[in-house]
């Protein structure tokens, strides 16, 4: 069988997951755990396993570019939309690290879901959202990404209001789902201009970009940022991805840190003629992504809640993506999506074993010294901890370095400057929540038995805010280490975010990533790489900002905390600290602004319209037939004598008639 | 001779009428619907319909009003009618609606229906074998030829009506509650009186 | 002695024949007497056969005269059908008008 035969069979990469989630759905009653964790997780599996396949047969094919067509879906006149897959460099990258990540994250909700009433129900949400991942990355045409990029959306709603007994978690779904939609508009607008210029929605479509008039390029290319801004959480639309973290921690995992967020990256990365073509679209991408990373940066320092830290680092992480994509650095920002999934997938992982294994809570201030508990969770956690601080030689340097070098290689000197400081506060933020939770004092004992673990509030968040009180330490026996399913997956992760660095390494022929990635970006223009000398320098400079980073948070958390309400980083910002817990009074901002109009809007709108002129044409109406119906009633007075009045009315008239026309 | 005979006759037809619309007692009423009827009867004859006429004073006058008469005193409805008008309006709209269809009647007798259209069902006059057929004749050849199906049709609706006057006036089961039960009983206390009455003027003589 | 003739024509009879036909039309509404409501219907009945004999005679047809034949036939059915009812309504009462049957009031 030729590869290219082998390609026609791309289908089987998102199909094999969506068998898991309807399977899942319609027999999840009678398939109980753990069968269906591992059903849900061997499909996956599976998939990355043909995913491996298709990129093994990818790598014959000439141009580097085969579609498969599976069905003509809207034959509509001009408006010709085919279902179809398309196998580039570009998708197949991004089904791996999809697929792979997922296996390994399928692996450790076996374990973490446990015991969890709607265990299979569970796994097929996680299916459905591989499979709409999938979709959304292998798809051949706008049409069908977006069909991929809603269905992520719509999984990500379900997945973080799982536990929709908390009211928090059912209003966290819904941000989620509502604010993406406001990037969803974008994208839509886009797809309706980029359809009224080339007539096509197919990725073909890219190869005539260049014949757009500039505007036309920016706006479309402005519109689908938007979209990426909503999904991947960049500022304005970030504020939906730290009350996120309400869902399972594997959740948070996937669809937050390795796969969905990475969609913004993805669709700017695939439209990039329409980027390029614009030069205004390119700076706003940079700078919306260096802004957001300082940002994000900022808020992460002073948060009391494990994943929250974790939910503004991939906010600002994503915002080094987008950093990277508006200078033109594509592989670079591929290469930082790649790393970032297996770091970041650790991180999350690491902090979901954290909080089972001790009793359930999420507040630093009621951790430390963990690592003699949880040995094989920290081992992975800290791994990952130096990849993201961009230590070398984990596979977290060699992505941001990268992305620093192109920024300053194309004279971009504004973003590469906030990119440094960001790297700088990543180290900090980074460091801080290690020591908190792993070294230092231990500050989760209950002092007296009588504090010891309560029956669980079914429907309270433990999520802590910033301001919250520190949650009361509990825990009367020992943290314990996680099953081996979790700490397995942790670990798999771990190495990789330690080794991944090798595809792509800046020597010359081992950057492997950029020269499978070429075919794709062809007509981007080189970034001519410094000289090596200039690179050493650079790079010495961004990995210097994080040491001094991770220094500073050491010697203020060494120790852990002397008393759990008192941070000693917040204590020296003082305002600025306060400032950056409440995440800028971005969501009371706009809140108020909306709140107050918008309501009396509302009230007004109820007042009058529904009440007054809705209902009173519908009742109206029928008040008027009523009250006609009650003058008509009056004719009928049930005398003999009205009648023959009316007849005798009537026959006159008809002479009249007569008479007239006659 | 015949502008008298018709004006003499019009004048009590006319007469009579008046008398049925105006008169108090039922039974007044009757007597001038007589007067009427045989005046109507007297113009057929002018107007060379003599069967016409026979079969109107045979069945009109001598049958119908007959009957009413047996049914007014059936029911006693022969008290005299109060003059008192229950319905404000009835009275002018009757007198205005009656007038304009009388103006229209003439107004159109006079312009449209005057056709002097030829004959459609046969000459009244129609000869058979050179011999001029009596009025009878001529009128039930028409019956039993050209107007057999409605002859037959009309003799069935008899029957039915015959069938109905038997149901309508039997007694039987439960009387239809067809009128007020309040006025029912204003209508006992007037028996009631009219009974003293009587007694009271049994025992005067 | 001979009155001064105008020829009695057609016109005569009709204007007769409307004036019966008014005068029943207004007895029917005016009067409350149910059994004379029907007796001015005998009138109007009567004055549309007259007006038929008028143009038989006018238009020399027999189906004028045919027509006034069932008429009558249909009157005295009606009569005959309509006095068993007034019979079977008014039955127990006495000084009944037609103003009391009112039930179909709506």
């Amino acid at each position: 069988m030729s590869s290219s035969d082998l390609l026609d069979l791309l289908w089987l990469v998102p199909a094999l997951p969506l068998a898991g989630a309807v399977t899942l759905m319609l027999f999840g009653k009678r398939i109980r755990e753990p069968i269906a964790g591992w059903v849900a997780t061997a499909l996956v599996g599976l998939s990355f396993v043909w995913t491996v396949v298709m990129f093994l047969a990818l790598r014959d094919v000439e141009p580097r570019a085969h579609e498969t067509i599976i069905w003509k879906l809207v034959p509509a006149g001009g408006f010709d939309v085919q279902l179809g897959f398309l196998a580039d460099p570009l998708s197949i990258t991004f089904a791996l690290f999809v697929t792979g990540v997922a296996t390994l994250i399928h692996l450790f909700s076996i374990g973490y879901m446990h015991g969890d009433e709607r265990f299979s129900r569970f796994f097929a949400y996680l299916n459905l959202f591989v499979a709409a991942m999938l979709v959304l990355v292998l798809g051949n045409g706008f049409l069908i990404t977006f069909l991929g990029w809603e269905g992520v959306g719509v999984c990500s709603y379900l997945l973080v209001s799982f536990w929709f007994e908390r009211p928090a978690a059912a209003i966290a779904g819904k941000k989620a789902f509502v604010t993406t939609r406001v990037g969803d508009f974008g994208f839509m607008l886009a797809m309706f201009l980029i359809f009224e210029k080339l007539r096509t929605l197919d990725y073909a479509a890219l190869d005539r970009a260049a014949t757009l008039s500039t505007g036309t390029a920016t706006a479309i290319a402005l519109l689908l940022f938007l979209g990426a801004v909503g999904k991947s959480a960049q500022f304005p639309l970030h504020v939906w991805l730290p009350d996120a973290m309400e869902g399972p921690t594997p959740v948070s995992a996937l669809i937050h840190a390795a796969t969905m967020v990475t969609a913004g990256v993805f669709i700017v990365a695939r439209a990039h003629p329409f980027f390029e073509h614009s030069g205004t679209a390119m700076t706003v991408v940079a700078w919306i992504g260096a802004g957001t990373a300082l940002l994000a940066g900022t808020i992460a320092l002073v948060q009391p809640d494990i994943k929250r830290v974790l939910a503004y680092s991939t906010i600002s992480q994503l915002g080094y993506m987008f950093l990277a994509l508006g200078v033109g650095a594509y592989a670079a920002a591929i290469f930082m999506v790649i790393t970032h999934a297996f770091y970041k997938g650790t991180l999350f992982l690491g902090a979901g074993s954290v909080i089972h294994g001790s009793g359930d809570t999420q507040d630093l201030r009621t951790m430390g010294g963990l690592r003699k508990y949880l040995p094989l969770t920290a081992g992975g956690f800290i791994v990952a901890w130096l990849a993201i601080a961009g230590m070398p030689p984990f596979s977290g340097f060699w992505s941001k370095d990268e992305i620093l070098a192109s920024a300053f290689s194309a004279h971009d000197y504004g973003v590469w400057v906030v990119g440094v400081a960001a790297a700088l506060l990543t180290g900090l933020y980074m460091t801080r929540e290690v020591f908190l939770v792993f070294f230092g004092n231990e500050r989760f004992r209950a002092e007296r038995a009588s504090e010891a673990r309560e029956e669980d509030d079914i429907t309270a968040s433990p999520t802590v805010a910033f301001g919250d009180a520190p949650s009361p330490a509990r825990l009367d026996h020992d943290p314990h280490e996680s099953p081996r399913t979790m700490t397995t997956a942790i670990l798999f992760l771990g190495a990789l975010a330690v080794v991944a660095g090798v595809l792509n390494l800046p020597f010359r022929s081992l950057e492997f990533l950029t020269e499978w990635l070429e075919p794709v970006f062809e007509d981007v223009p080189e970034i001519h790489p410094n000289s090596f000398v200039g690179g050493f320098a650079l790079s010495t400079l961004s990995v210097t900002m994080g040491l001094i980073g991770i220094l500073v948070a050491l010697s203020l958390y060494r120790q852990g905390l002397r008393r759990p309400d008192e941070d000693p980083g917040l204590a020296r910002l003082g305002f600025a600290g306060r400032l950056f817990g409440h995440a800028y009074h971005f969501d009371e901002s706009i809140a108020r602004l909306v709140a107050g109009p918008v309501t009396r809007f509302s009230d007004w709108l109820d007042r009058t319209v529904d009440s007054r002129v809705i209902d009173g044409a519908v009742n109206g109406i029928g008040g008027l037939f009523g009250s006609l119906g009650g003058g008509l009633r009056r004719a009928q007075t049930g005398l003999v004598r009205n009648y023959a009045l009316g007849v005798v009315l009537g026959a006159a008239g008809l002479l009249l008639f007569m008479l007239v026309r006659g | 001779m015949e502008f008298a005979i018709f004006v003499i006759f019009a004048a009590l037809a006319m007469a009579g009428a008046l008398g049925v619309v105006l008169a108090r007692n039922p039974v007044h009423c009757a007597l001038s619907l007589v007067v009427t009827l045989i005046s109507v009867a007297v113009f057929f004859l002018q107007q060379d319909a003599q069967l016409l006429a026979a079969v109107q004073v045979i069945v009109y006058a001598g049958a119908v009003v007959v009957l009413f008469l047996f049914v007014i005193m059936l029911l006693g409805v022969d008290r005299e009618e109060s003059l008192r008008e229950s319905l404000p309006y009835q009275r002018p709209a009757a007198f205005v609606l009656g007038a304009i269809t009388l103006a229209e009647v003439l107004f159109l007798a006079g312009r449209t229906w005057a056709t002097g259209a030829s004959s459609q069902r046969g000459s009244l006059d129609e000869r058979v074998d050179g011999e001029n057929l009596g009025n009878i004749e001529r009128v039930a050849r028409s019956l039993f030829t050209d107007f057999l199906w409605p002859f037959e049709l009309t003799a069935a609706l008899l029957v039915i009506a015959v069938v109905g006057g038997v149901v309508l006036a039997r007694r039987s089961g439960q009387p239809v509650e067809l009128l007020d039960e309040a006025e029912d009983e204003q209508a006992e206390e007037i028996e009631e009186e009219v009974r003293e009455e009587a007694h009271e003027e049994e025992a005067v003589t | 002695m001979t009155l001064a003739a105008a020829d009695v024509t057609a016109n005569y009879y009709l204007v007769l024949a409307a004036l019966l036909f008014t005068v029943g039309a207004i007895g029917l509404l005016v009067r409350r007497n149910v059994l004379v409501m029907f007796m001015c219907v005998e009138l109007m009945l009567n004055a549309a056969n007259l007006t038929f004999v008028t143009f038989a005679r006018e238009l020399d047809d027999v189906g004028g005269q045919a027509i006034v034949f069932f008429t009558l036939v249909v009157a005295a059915a009606e009569v005959a059908v309509g006095l068993g009812i007034i019979v079977a309504i008014f039955r127990r009462r006495r000084g009944a008008t037609a103003d009391d049957l009112h039930i179909l009031k709506g």
